[in-house]
């Protein structure tokens, strides 16, 4: 619009200022363009009001509004003229314009309200960031300067630990040197030391060969009588034989020192391996547990078959005494192996108790819960006899197997110790009994001697009897048959041979009866006298029947030997 | 038997009566029963002079005369009949017989603690020599005194060698310069050599356990070390710390009693058993709770021999007790069970302990500190005895009977016996 440029346009309000130095603004620059302008200076705000009159007045009435009209449609407003007539002005829309304006207006004022706003905000902000950056500078600082202490520190610890370190080489040195030096300073004296000893060799020699030059008159010994020596036996010329004979005590002695070791170790060898199958045994029937699940049953039955196989070899092995390697190496695998099992059933019942803790509410709802709770403490109770129990018996395996022989060995000879002090006092027994035995068969011996004594005194005795028994009656019977001589010769001597016979038969039965009372003594520790007087009762009981039955059988005989006769 | 001066005066063990007395021609330096108790040697190292009593015949007489040669020590053989004379400088040996009246010579023997050792069945013996500056060690028979064996020993100094109680094997250990100590065989085979460390002081004491099943090396350290007869090889380390902690062991402490005076039967002047019985002081037993710290010396470094280590060790007669002494500590004598190899007992005491020795048939120890009282040990407790008598009787050493029924007192004058009664089982 550069048709008005001479014109001062006057502003209507403070508030179009800026439209107005936009137009002017929009103005200048075609003006500058064309380049033959003069320059308007801009309004200042006193002269404001003054311009909103300046910008129309009645002259330029048209000029105005028409200008007005081209800006507003410019704007994009309708024009304020109308339509179809020409210089009339369409005071709708006008106020329509003007409205839109006064809209325009406060739109912009509140977005320049915002904008100040943001403005201020932004102001703020940046406030608070510089503070905030003012602050992280000075805390960068502090930190650099801290760090920087720390390195200093650092510094002068490592250089306190690279002069300690340099200490202690310097004294690892020093005492290197120091033992170098003993060493040297040892040799030195063990070579002073031999020096001066061959010195005193010297002496000595000289010494000993002046005392050996002197010895016949002062070195002597005077003895009274001379004394036998202490085993009697006359003294030995020193000889090669002499000297094999010692050289061969001294290996017997030597000998007898190690058989006596050998076998020793060969009974604790034996006893440790005893000792090793008891545990093993007494482990395996740990292992079939009380109360389990099917599963671990039936693992537990496969393992007790490989576990009965193995015991079924060593056992086999063992009566052969096979004492080498393997059978120890097998040995102590199927300990090892059982042991393991035992820990993994131990585990198991712990995991079961912790299991019944925790999953008991959601299987079993019946089961109240002081019962539960019993039942858990049981299981506790339990586990802790099983793990004690495991613990001693992992002690006397460690005990057993893993440590050194010589303790073992140690333990073994102690209870070898108690051993055979257990063994001398039952050989101490034993030999009392023995002398207590002797004794008896002593005096039985001497009964049965007294015995047989008596005895054939008794017979004779009783033949005596019998005889003149058998005479009073052989008398008798001369005087009722007249019998001759001969036949009673005959019937005297068959009677005779049937006394011999009974006589005999009374010796063997007697012989019978003393042995036969002679076993049990090893059992009768009473006393010994009674006994022969007690068979001294049964031989005259036995007498007695004897000689009834011989006096029943006599008359028989005499009988049949009379009806011989007769029938002769 | 025992000696005063010049004279000899043997005594009946049950009375102390005296049986005999016989007069020597000088001090008597040294006296030794012979094994068979017939015969007493004393020895005259002065004059030179060994004289020989006989116990049945007391007209009997023997008079062995060194002469030029000198006396230094003397000791009987195990069977009774030779007398072994070691001349003065360590010469030689000789082997005076009284049977025969011959004489052996052993030749360069070696001045240590220990140089001739018999075996406890008084077969062989053994004697430490040494030539050219080295250690050889002979072996003989001791019932013709034939030469058996002889070797070198890869000691520098042999200190001390002892036999084995069932006589099979040799322990010679070197001096306290260096720790080793080497077993051999009987037939002088070299059976194996043990060394602990190798630059403090070395062994000090060294003892065979009664079933020859361990041998216990003391040394300077204050540690006892335990070898086993089979593999020859350390089992076990004995530490005698001044602070004793472990929970399992028992300390017994010697405490004193003041006697109790009442001052109405004070009579002046004071009659001798009331004088004695004010300064002399009863003592008994205490039992200490567990931590107990005992009374630790450290000697003087610069002086030879030094006061420290493991100085003594016996083992009991069953085998089961070993007792030390740690001269760091002296007032302590320590009791370790073998069978557990752990510390049981430590007897403190108010001295220091001068000797101690196991009863030959129990595990009794007795032992005695420069006080007049001996002090006795057992399994079953512990307890101390007061030697009646006035003035004060300070006992330096004891010995057991054999029977382990009595034990003969020493001090510096006198000595008495003690008798103990056997319990009625």
């Amino acid at each position: 619009m550069g048709d008005w440029k001479t014109i001062t346009v006057p502003v209507l309000s403070s508030d179009s200022k800026s439209i107005f130095q936009y137009t002017s603004e929009r103005k200048r620059s075609p003006i500058s363009m064309n380049s033959q302008v003069l320059r308007l200076p801009l309004p200042s705000s006193k002269n404001m009001h003054s311009f909103f009159s300046a910008f129309c007045t009645e002259e330029n009435i048209e000029q105005s509004i028409s200008y007005v009209d081209k800006e507003l449609t410019t704007l994009g407003f309708p024009s304020i003229y109308a339509e179809s007539k020409g210089k009339e002005l369409n005071l709708i829309s006008i106020i329509n314009c003007m409205n839109e304006l006064l809209a325009l207006q406060h739109k912009n004022l509140r977005a320049q309200e915002e904008v100040e706003m943001q403005h201020l905000k932004l102001g703020s902000d940046m406030d608070h960031l510089q503070n905030c950056y003012a602050k992280l500078k000075e805390q960068l600082e502090l930190s650099k300067r801290e760090i920087v202490g720390l390195q200093e520190r650092d510094r002068q610890l490592q250089s306190k630990n690279r002069n300690l370190h340099q200490l202690l080489k310097n004294e690892k040195d020093e005492v290197q040197k120091l033992q170098n030096i003993i060493s040297s300073r040892a040799t030195q004296y063990n070579h002073d030391m031999k020096r001066k000893e061959r010195e005193y060799n010297k002496l000595k020699e000289r010494l000993r060969q002046l005392v050996m030059n002197k010895k016949d008159k002062k070195i002597a010994m005077e003895v009274l009588n001379y004394v036998g020596r202490a085993d009697g036996k006359r003294g030995a010329w020193r000889t090669d034989k002499t000297e094999a004979r010692n050289e061969e005590e001294m290996y017997k002695v030597l000998l007898s020192d190690y058989e006596q070791r050998q076998k020793q170790l060969l009974v604790e060898n034996a006893e440790l391996k005893k000792v090793l199958q008891q545990m093993k045994k007494e482990i395996i029937s740990l292992l079939p547990p009380q109360k389990q699940k099917p599963k671990e049953r039936s693992e537990d039955g496969l393992v007790l078959s490989d576990l009965e196989e193995d015991i079924g070899e060593l056992n086999k092995e063992n009566m052969w005494e096979l004492s080498c390697e393997t059978v120890r190496e097998q040995l102590t695998n199927s300990i090892r192996k059982q042991w393991r099992m035992l820990k993994n059933h131990v585990e198991k019942l712990d995991n079961q108790v912790s299991r019944g803790h925790s999953g008991a509410w959601n299987e079993k709802d019946v089961i109240s819960r002081e019962d539960h709770e019993l039942e858990t403490e049981k299981l506790e109770l339990e586990i802790q006899q099983c793990k004690e129990m495991i613990k001693t018996q992992q002690q006397l395996l460690q005990q057993q197997l893993t440590c050194d022989d010589e303790t073992t060995l140690l333990l073994q000879d102690c209870y070898l110790l108690e051993e055979r002090e257990r063994l001398q006092e039952e050989w101490r027994l034993f030999r009392e009994q023995k002398k207590n035995f002797e004794k008896e068969r002593r005096s039985f011996t001497e009964a049965a001697i007294r015995l047989g004594l008596e005895r054939k005194a008794f017979e004779e005795d009783r033949g005596t009897w019998l005889k003149q028994q058998f005479l009073s009656m052989t008398a008798d019977c001369k005087h009722s048959e007249n019998v001759t001589t001969p036949s009673a010769f005959f019937r005297s001597k068959y009677l005779a041979q049937i006394m011999f016979l009974y006589s005999s038969d009374q010796d063997n039965w007697l012989v019978k009866s003393t042995s036969q009372q002679r076993k049990p003594p090893s059992v009768l520790n009473g006393p010994v006298s009674a006994e022969p007087c007690q068979t001294s009762q049964y031989i005259t009981h036995n007498s007695v029947e004897s000689k009834e039955i011989a006096g029943d059988s006599m008359p028989n005989l005499w009988m049949e030997s009379d009806d011989k006769e007769e029938t002769e | 038997a025992s000696c005063v001066q010049h004279r000899l005066v043997v005594r009946d063990v049950s009375s102390l009566q005296v049986r005999q007395l016989y007069t020597c021609l000088d001090q008597i330096q040294y006296i030794e029963w012979s094994s068979d108790s017939l015969f007493i040697l004393c020895a005259m190292y002065k004059r030179g002079i060994v004289q020989v009593w006989s116990l049945e015949q007391p007209e009997w007489h023997c008079k062995i005369d060194e002469g030029s040669a000198g006396l230094v020590a003397s000791c009987w053989s195990p069977d009774g009949r030779h007398i072994l004379n070691t001349t003065e400088f360590h010469l030689r040996i000789t082997v005076w017989s009284l049977c025969t009246k011959s004489v052996s010579y052993i030749k360069y023997p070696k001045a240590c603690q220990q140089g001739v050792v018999f075996t406890k069945d008084g077969r062989y013996m053994a004697v430490a020599e040494r030539r050219d500056c080295k250690d050889f060690i002979s072996i003989f028979v001791c019932s013709n005194w034939q030469l058996l064996r002889h070797f070198d020993t890869e000691t520098q100094d042999l200190f001390g060698i002892e036999w084995a109680p069932n006589g099979c094997v040799l322990a010679a250990w070197d001096s306290c310069l260096e720790y080793k100590l080497l077993l051999y065989s009987l037939d002088g085979r070299l059976l194996s050599s043990y060394r602990a460390y190798e630059w403090p002081l070395g062994i000090k004491s060294v003892a065979w356990s009664p079933s020859s099943q361990f041998l216990a090396i003391g040394s300077f350290d204050e540690k006892v070390r335990i070898l086993n007869h089979v593999t020859w090889k350390k089992i076990t380390e004995f530490e005698h710390p001044a602070t004793v902690a472990s929970k399992k062991t028992i300390v017994y402490k010697e405490v004193e009693k003041s006697p109790s005076v009442e001052t109405e039967t004070l009579s002046f002047p004071p009659t001798r058993a009331l004088a004695s019985s004010l300064f002399s002081t009863q003592s008994k037993y205490e039992i200490s709770q567990v931590p107990v710290s005992l009374q630790y010396i450290k000697p003087v470094a610069d002086r030879a021999n030094p006061k420290m280590g493991v100085g003594m060790l016996a083992f009991s007669a069953d085998n089961c007790f070993l007792a030390t002494k740690n001269d760091n500590i002296p007032n302590a004598v320590w009791i370790w069970d073998i069978r557990r190899l752990k510390l049981l007992v430590v007897l403190e005491q108010l001295c220091p302990v001068q000797c101690f020795q196991w009863d030959p048939r129990q595990p009794r120890l007795a032992l005695c500190t420069a006080s007049s009282r001996v002090y006795l040990w057992s399994p079953a407790g512990c307890v101390a005895v007061q030697v009646p008598g006035e003035g004060d009787f300070q006992i330096v050493s004891l010995s057991w009977h054999s029977s382990g029924d009595s034990m003969v007192l020493l001090s510096k004058d006198n000595f008495c016996v003690c008798y103990l009664e056997r319990e009625e089982v």
